[in-house]
């Protein structure tokens, strides 16, 4: 076993993790506390890394970028609440489904509009764009670092927010009973579209941080939204605490997957069956546990105490 | 009411022979999602020819409809079967993705007509899946990385690691470089097409296993992915990265936006460049670039390519569409005048042509395009020609 490349497989994983971890975190938020079903969501991503990339190329600099799109996408969000999520909060499920999938046409081709169909590559600054070596054999891109950094601050910084804060309080407890709420004379629409501007702020987070990785492109929501629900529903629907472990677990089993199942299956079949199968099954994995999960603890693995 | 049945009838009449005066082309491609980006270049190309052509082959009008495959062989199985019954298409052409031709094929193939491939060329329909109306304007998918093993055997790599994408073309292109690299393979990686963005795992592994080159194939947005991780990853020295339909013309602009320079001198195999030197490839890359700014990409060169080879063959039965056994002759022969130059068809009808190795440079005008720096092979042929039954 090469434990360098376990090391650096696992710093990987984790990085993943994290980033799925912004993207579902806005998702579990909105789904858990405004019980609505947002498909757009990915869409936003998306939204965030393009914004994030043209930005870029005006201000000369991927860090200034980000500060400026943060609120940007904050801002989209609020107006996909205002404009549509708020007449959709009464109707059930498969309404929000509708909805928002018609939501995800329209943002799709309307980036192609603006952005063309080719993407865009996100170039970062030379301190960032190199590699460090944290022990022998170990080299890692600076910008993973930065993006395992961003992704546990931030995970630090909501249970802060949700725990400890006013806000927090008022979100918990709009969960756990919306119309008290407001009788105690909350205005809870206010909060409901704070709460989704800030999964928006989240998911376009996610979007920004992974532009200089693969570039902006068109359909890059579609993905990473599927894989999103996975987490949330592995870690409990409407749970930070849950989205956050199984955003981990996740990418560490789909990193650790993609590195050493080929390996595993050569124990017992031969090299060409390997290559074909392993690849086929560590993509199936997520989903097998998540199945798993869900037939032994239906309501994932941390459901909120409230619900 | 009996001069507007007769009216009617009229012009029934003559819009059955308006239609009986054109040939009705359909071309799938990708315009949606994020291989639009090869789609719309392949459509500016295809309109182009026909602008190029006054808009018609021999007498006929050119009417040209585009299908949208969506990136997924279930639509672009849909699209075709539209495209075949309720348009009634004499010829259909496009198809990038493999697995979306492979899905397709049999749709136009038992309706009798004309399938014209501009890129997708995965092993069975050169072989024991041929068919007397099948031609590819493109290439067989095993044939450029069989050109790039030739290259890695004469630069002295003695070993490589491999990472290509889990569908039909990706295994193409691993079966292609294994068949002509003398060297060791120390391992070979298949990713989820098209999902997967970030190879943060399958670099690492590549990087461990102290391969002295990596050969990769990602075509479209995945390839730009992989070129600014490989960057990040600052394997340049360590790991000489060698590719095959990666880098093209359509991820070079972006590269050149995001002054991305290590991609510059990077080396890669194909069957066109836009400098190859003759009239038709001279006229097409000019106009083009006149006309949206850009350097065509090797896709839009074959979907040009595909254009004036169906030019061939309507005029060759002076617009007798229903003449199908000459208008293969006429198909077969090749004649028509190619981007890449002088090519001839094989049994199987895939192009037997040279093969170069492009590098990428700057023009005079600083952008950054590609040359020629040698021919690999003069006249290669794709190794399923002996299964295909035809002869």
């Amino acid at each position: 076993m090469d434990y360098t490349l376990l090391f650096v497989q696992m710093l990987n994983g984790l990085q993943l993790g994290l980033l799925l971890f912004l993207v579902a975190s806005g998702l579990t938020l909105v789904f858990g506390i405004l019980d609505f079903v947002n498909l757009a969501h990915g869409s936003i991503y998306m939204l965030g890394a393009f914004i994030c990339a043209s930005l870029t190329f005006v201000l000369g600099n991927f860090l200034w970028a980000v500060l400026v799109a943060l609120p940007l996408t904050g801002l989209v969000g609020y107006a996909v609440e205002l404009l549509m999520a708020r007449r959709l909060y009464d109707k059930d499920h498969l309404d929000h489904v509708l909805g928002t999938y018609g939501l995800v046409l329209v943002l799709d081709t309307l980036a192609h509009i603006i952005w063309g169909p080719a993407g865009i590559t996100v170039p970062l600054p030379a301190w960032l764009d190199g590699q460090v070596e944290l022990f022998e054999g170990a080299v890692i891109p600076v910008f993973r670092l930065l993006i395992i950094a961003t992704g546990l601050a931030v995970a630090g910084g909501l249970f802060w927010l949700v725990n400890y804060t006013r806000l927090g309080m008022l979100i918990r407890a709009g969960a756990s009973n919306r119309t008290m709420v407001s009788a105690l004379g909350i205005n809870i629409q206010t909060l409901f579209a704070l709460v989704f501007a800030l999964g928006a702020m989240l998911a376009g987070l996610a979007g920004m941080l992974i532009s200089p990785i693969t570039g902006a492109s068109i359909g890059m929501g579609g993905q990473i939204i599927i894989t999103a629900f996975v987490v949330i529903i592995i870690g409990g629907i409407g749970s930070m605490k849950g989205a956050f472990i199984a955003a981990v677990i996740i990418g560490l089993i789909d990193t650790l997957g993609r590195s050493f199942l080929d390996k595993l299956f050569m124990l017992f079949m031969n090299e060409n069956a390997a290559e074909t199968a392993a690849p086929a099954v560590s993509a199936m994995m997520i989903y097998i546990l998540m199945a798993i999960i869900l037939a032994v603890k239906p309501q994932g693995l941390f459901p909120p105490k409230v619900r | 009411m009996k001069k507007l049945l007769s009216a009617a009838l009229a012009a029934t009449m003559l819009t059955s022979f308006v239609q009986a005066a054109e040939v009705k082309i359909g071309f799938v491609t990708t315009l949606t999602t994020g291989g639009a980006v090869i789609g719309k270049d392949q459509e500016k190309a295809v309109n182009l020819a026909i602008e190029h052509m006054g808009g018609k082959m021999g007498d006929l009008d050119v009417n040209l409809i585009f299908a949208d495959d969506g990136f997924k062989p279930e639509t672009g199985k849909q699209v075709t079967d539209k495209l075949v019954k309720q348009d009634n298409v004499d010829i259909v052409a496009g198809y990038i993705w493999s697995n979306v031709l492979l899905a397709s094929r049999k749709s136009v193939l038992d309706a009798g007509k004309f399938l014209i491939t501009t890129n997708a060329g995965p092993g069975p329909v050169a072989g024991k899946l041929c068919h007397e109306n099948f031609f590819s304007a493109s290439w067989q998918n095993d044939e450029t990385p069989m050109a790039m093993g030739e290259v890695l055997n004469q630069k002295g790599v003695k070993s490589i690691y491999i990472i290509a994408p889990n569908y039909a073309a990706g295994k193409g292109m691993v079966a292609g470089v294994k068949r002509t690299f003398k060297g060791a393979i120390l391992g070979t990686d298949m990713t989820t097409w098209p999902t997967q963005l970030d190879f943060s795992a399958e670099l690492a592994k590549a990087k461990a296993s102290g391969a002295e080159g990596l050969f990769i194939f990602y075509p479209g947005k995945a390839g730009g992915a992989f070129m600014k991780q490989y960057q990040q990853a600052g394997l340049k020295d360590s790991l000489p990265l060698y590719t095959t339909f990666t880098v093209d013309a359509l991820s070079l602009p972006k590269f050149q936006a995001a002054e991305f320079t290590d991609v510059l001198g990077s080396q890669f195999t194909q069957q066109w460049d836009p400098t190859i030197d003759n009239e038709q490839n001279k006229r097409f890359v000019a106009d083009f670039r006149a006309k949206h700014g850009s350097y065509p990409s090797f896709y839009a060169a074959q979907a040009y390519d595909s254009m004036f080879l169906i030019k061939s063959a309507v005029e060759a039965v002076g617009g007798d569409l229903t003449d199908m056994d000459s208008m293969r002759a006429a198909m077969e022969s090749a004649s028509y005048p190619s981007v890449r130059g002088e090519y001839t068809y094989g049994n199987n009808h895939m192009p037997i042509q040279a093969y170069y190795l492009r590098e990428v440079v700057k023009d005079d005008d600083g952008n950054w395009t590609t040359k020629i720096v040698q021919t690999v092979y003069e006249a290669h042929q794709d190794i399923y020609a002996k299964d295909c039954p035809l002869k």
